[in-house]
């Protein structure tokens, strides 16, 4: 294929050629970067919790009737008592906050009590012995607490546990050489021994000003006996959620009325508490998939007509060529070529364009580089799409027979 | 003659059927997708009260510790300790000054069979009302005598007057908060400025309804309510006391009337973080008096995902205008001999150029009322997401007649081209070659 006759010939359609290379340039860098926002939506909506959600839901309970913390507490080893008793329940604990939860208790870990700057953030939630099994937590190191160990806390009281349970990730943080197991840290400025080591447990806010300290968790072994209610997390027995989740409100009403368990979402299952927690990344990724299909048809449809239109214009042409020798591969090859230099120009205009944009957006939305990858994935997508956008309009020249040549138009 | 250009106009588009509907369908989408995204900003980024806001004013103080400051870069805190919110209140330096928190409160029904529920709430001092400029339906705010006496008075939003007195008159009746009387003084119009200045790092939402009842502050501290969001800058002895603790938790908006009272205020400000300063409270002095827009934006209260969006749309609408230029000028080109009639039986150039700008205003008109569509179907998809602002995205009448100017205008630009193409055709060898 002669690609000499073909730059001539673009040259006499200067305004359109450069259309359809100046469209297919700023679909790839918008392509390209709505990929790599998807890619990262969907990087962030896949990050693990570490507990073991399928089996798992959560109860949010206000106490009616403003008792006191004891009377709470009460109330709440009751409503334990309860829930643990139900057949399709393995386990439950109660706690303050949960993974995906948006709201809870993040506070700073010192290794001095004189130290000024923190050494981690951390958030803290509050559980009794029941926590790890309950949730599905890993222990690697050190053991659970015992339920001597666990005391009532209210609202307002110091967090001054003598024991506290770690992740992984922030006993690596603060212990570098793996021994956080009976060192004494500074929890909300209160000494503090390590009792134990979890695998993994996420944060309660996966928001970016958390993700400082996204697994780095500690859980100190005390009830939140507070007048306003709080949060129990139950364990379903395997396969036994949707009974569990129906059985548990109605068995705490049955036993204590004077409580208030919302309508809507007082009872989610984690499932629900993921989605929830990821709709917006996820409406995010959505929107950004439609625009990306949307601009992909539009130029695809753009370059049809353009080429459709110099198909129409270079009948005459056509037929001569035909007329001459050219047989019709030739003649859909010379489209074909034609689109791909078209192409191969807009490319390259767009792949600086997408780096360009990139960098404007992580100046104005911290969002991180641009990989290669995406830009390479991009001007793959624009090219068969120019390839195969033109291949309707080049098969009907094709077909345009060389005694076209001798007709005047 | 512009009768004849559309009657033209309207001809040629209905003779490439396809054609047409692909440019007016893709000008549309371009077109829907960016006044979806911009209503939403414009929305986002609006002013909360717009005959007020200039003269809002919100002073910034540090209490912190010295630590960790880096001069000329650590901005002053955004929310007071109560020590300072009330020597600032008291000094009386503003026209009109309230300190304010926000908070959850259980409401109990008037009937006996209803559960109470939590309401969002703010404790407020008297002059919350007068410098906000809240609508009243009934009664009024309560004054600095009350906030004085801790009387338990309340001011309830006009959404708990619905529903708990079905909208009467409810001035003078008590209600129970938190398992204690409240003798409601006011009830308010609906009233949510958006976006949420006041509840900005208070513990609030940026956008969406207004609280449900309004306490006097001093009332609502003395049965214990404590406040949404307490950012405590030491160790602390005793949560239930907060007034005492170097605990940050309140904040204070004042209204200053002109620039010289802003002067004022200024080195009153100043001059209260030295003198704290000197009296060993303070290790910083900086200070800061944001009016309420700046303080929105110090706030970064729209959210990065809309404003990406927005950009997003309008790159999306340029390609699309792109797309269109491309495709009118494919169209004017295959018109060369008609075009070529028409100067020849005296059509000067300037009627060739009028004439298809004429048809791509029509493309636009068309692609401006498909446009529309799709704004109703993506501000509808708007709203049904799980956004703060989801129920406030509807078009307004500017935006409406801002969509045909934005369609109108991309396709002029894209008509341009086309059409001056057009224009400097030569007849003679286009009424030679047919």
């Amino acid at each position: 294929m002669q690609i000499k006759p073909i730059l001539s010939a673009l040259r006499r359609h200067k305004a359109g050629t450069f259309l359809i290379a100046m469209q297919i340039a700023l679909t790839l860098a918008i392509v390209c970067n709505a990929l790599f926002i998807i890619q990262q939506r969907i990087a962030h909506l896949s990050e693990r919790t570490g507990i073991d959600e399928p089996d798992i839901f959560v109860i949010e309970c206000e106490w009616v009737g403003s008792p006191t913390s004891q009377q709470a507490d009460a109330r709440m080893l009751e409503d334990l008592r309860v829930l643990r008793q139900l057949s399709s329940v393995q386990d439950a604990t109660p706690s303050n906050s949960y993974p995906l939860n948006g709201g809870g208790w993040d506070d700073g870990i010192k290794l001095k009590p004189d130290q000024l700057q923190d050494s981690s953030g951390t958030t803290v939630y509050l559980a009794d012995d029941h926590f790890i099994d309950t949730l599905g937590l890993k222990l690697i190191a050190g053991r659970n607490f015992r339920p001597e160990e666990v005391a009532r806390i209210d609202m307002r009281d110091r967090l001054a546990a003598p024991q506290v349970i770690v992740t992984k990730a922030l006993a690596d943080k603060l212990f570098p050489n793996g021994d956080a197991v009976g060192k004494t840290i500074y929890l909300a400025g209160n000494p503090t021994t390590i009792l134990g080591e979890v695998e993994l447990l996420q944060a309660q806010s996966i928001d970016r000003w958390a993700a400082d300290f996204a697994y780095r968790s500690v859980i100190v072994p005390r009830r939140l006996a507070a007048s306003l209610g709080g949060f129990y997390i139950v364990r379903a027995r395997p396969g036994q959620l949707d009974a569990a989740m129906r059985a548990a409100p109605a068995a705490l009403f049955e036993h204590n009325p004077r409580r208030v368990i919302n309508e809507q979402d007082g009872v989610l299952s984690f499932a629900q508490v993921r989605a929830r927690a990821y709709e917006r990344d996820r409406g995010m990724a959505i929107l950004m998939g439609v625009i990306c299909v949307a601009l992909l048809a539009i130029t695809a449809a753009g370059i049809v007509g353009l080429t459709s239109f110099w198909v129409g214009q270079r009948r005459k042409q056509i037929g001569v060529r035909r007329a001459l020798g050219a047989t019709q591969r030739d003649i859909l090859g010379y489209f074909m070529t034609e689109n791909l230099l078209i192409s191969l120009g807009g490319v390259l205009v767009g792949v600086l364009l997408a780096i360009a944009i990139n960098l404007w957006l992580v100046t104005r939305f911290e969002m991180s580089r641009l990989s290669m990858a995406y830009v390479l994935v991009g001007v793959a997508i624009l090219l068969l799409l120019g390839q195969g956008a033109v291949l309707a309009p080049a098969l009907r020249a094709s077909r345009v027979p060389p005694v076209e040549a001798t007709r005047s138009v | 003659m512009l009768r004849y250009y559309v009657d033209l106009a309207l001809r040629s588009l209905r003779r490439d059927k396809v054609l047409t509907v692909l440019m007016v369908l893709a000008l549309a989408l371009g077109i829907g997708a960016s006044i979806t995204t911009l209503t939403v900003l414009r929305l986002l980024s609006g002013d909360p009260l717009p005959q007020k806001s200039s003269q809002l004013y919100y002073p910034r103080i540090d209490p912190n510790p010295r630590n960790g400051y880096i001069e000329g870069q650590t901005k002053p805190e955004a929310v007071m300790t109560y020590v300072d919110a009330m020597n600032l209140l008291n000094a009386h330096r503003a026209k009109r000054q309230a300190a304010m928190a926000l908070m959850q409160a259980k409401v109990a029904p008037l009937r006996a069979h209803e559960r109470p529920f939590y309401s969002d709430g703010v404790m407020t001092t008297s002059d919350f009302f007068t410098m906000f400029d809240a609508p009243f339906q009934y009664g009024g705010g309560w004054t600095p005598t009350d906030d004085a006496n801790r009387a338990q008075l309340v001011v309830i939003a006009g959404f708990l007057n619905d529903k708990l007195f079905g909208g009467a008159n409810s001035v003078g009746k008590t209600i129970r908060i938190e398992d204690h009387d409240f003798r409601i003084v006011g009830v308010l119009k609906d009233w949510s400025p958006q976006p949420r200045f006041y509840t900005q790092e208070l513990g609030g939402r940026s956008y969406g309804d207004g609280e449900a009842v309004f306490l006097p502050l001093a009332a609502a501290r003395a049965i214990d309510i404590t406040p949404n969001s307490v950012n405590c800058f030491a160790s602390v002895s005793d949560m239930k006391h907060l007034e005492t603790q170097p605990c940050m938790w309140l904040g204070l908006w004042v209204e200053l009337g002109d620039a010289a009272a802003v002067a004022s205020y200024k080195e009153f400000l100043a001059g209260y973080a030295n003198q704290q300063q000197s009296l060993g409270r303070f290790q910083r002095t900086e200070t800061d008096l944001p009016d309420l827009m700046q303080w929105l934006r110090d706030e970064q209260v729209v959210p990065d995902d809309v404003r990406l969006q927005a950009a997003l749309a309008f790159g999306f609408l340029l390609i699309c205008v792109v797309n269109t230029v491309g495709l009118l000028l494919a169209k004017c080109l295959r018109r060369s001999g008609e075009i070529g009639v028409r100067r020849a039986l005296g059509a000067t150039r300037r009627d060739v150029f009028v004439q298809f700008m004429v048809e791509a205003s029509m493309v636009g008109l068309a692609g401006g009322l498909l446009g529309l569509v799709f704004t109703e179907l993506g501000l509808w998809g708007v709203r049904h997401q799980p956004a703060q602002y989801a129920s406030l995205a509807h078009l307004n009448i500017e935006m409406f007649l801002f969509t045909f100017v934005v369609a109108l205008v991309a396709s002029l630009i894209a008509g341009l081209l086309p059409a001056w193409r057009a224009c400097v055709l030569a007849p003679a060898p286009q009424l030679k070659a047919a």
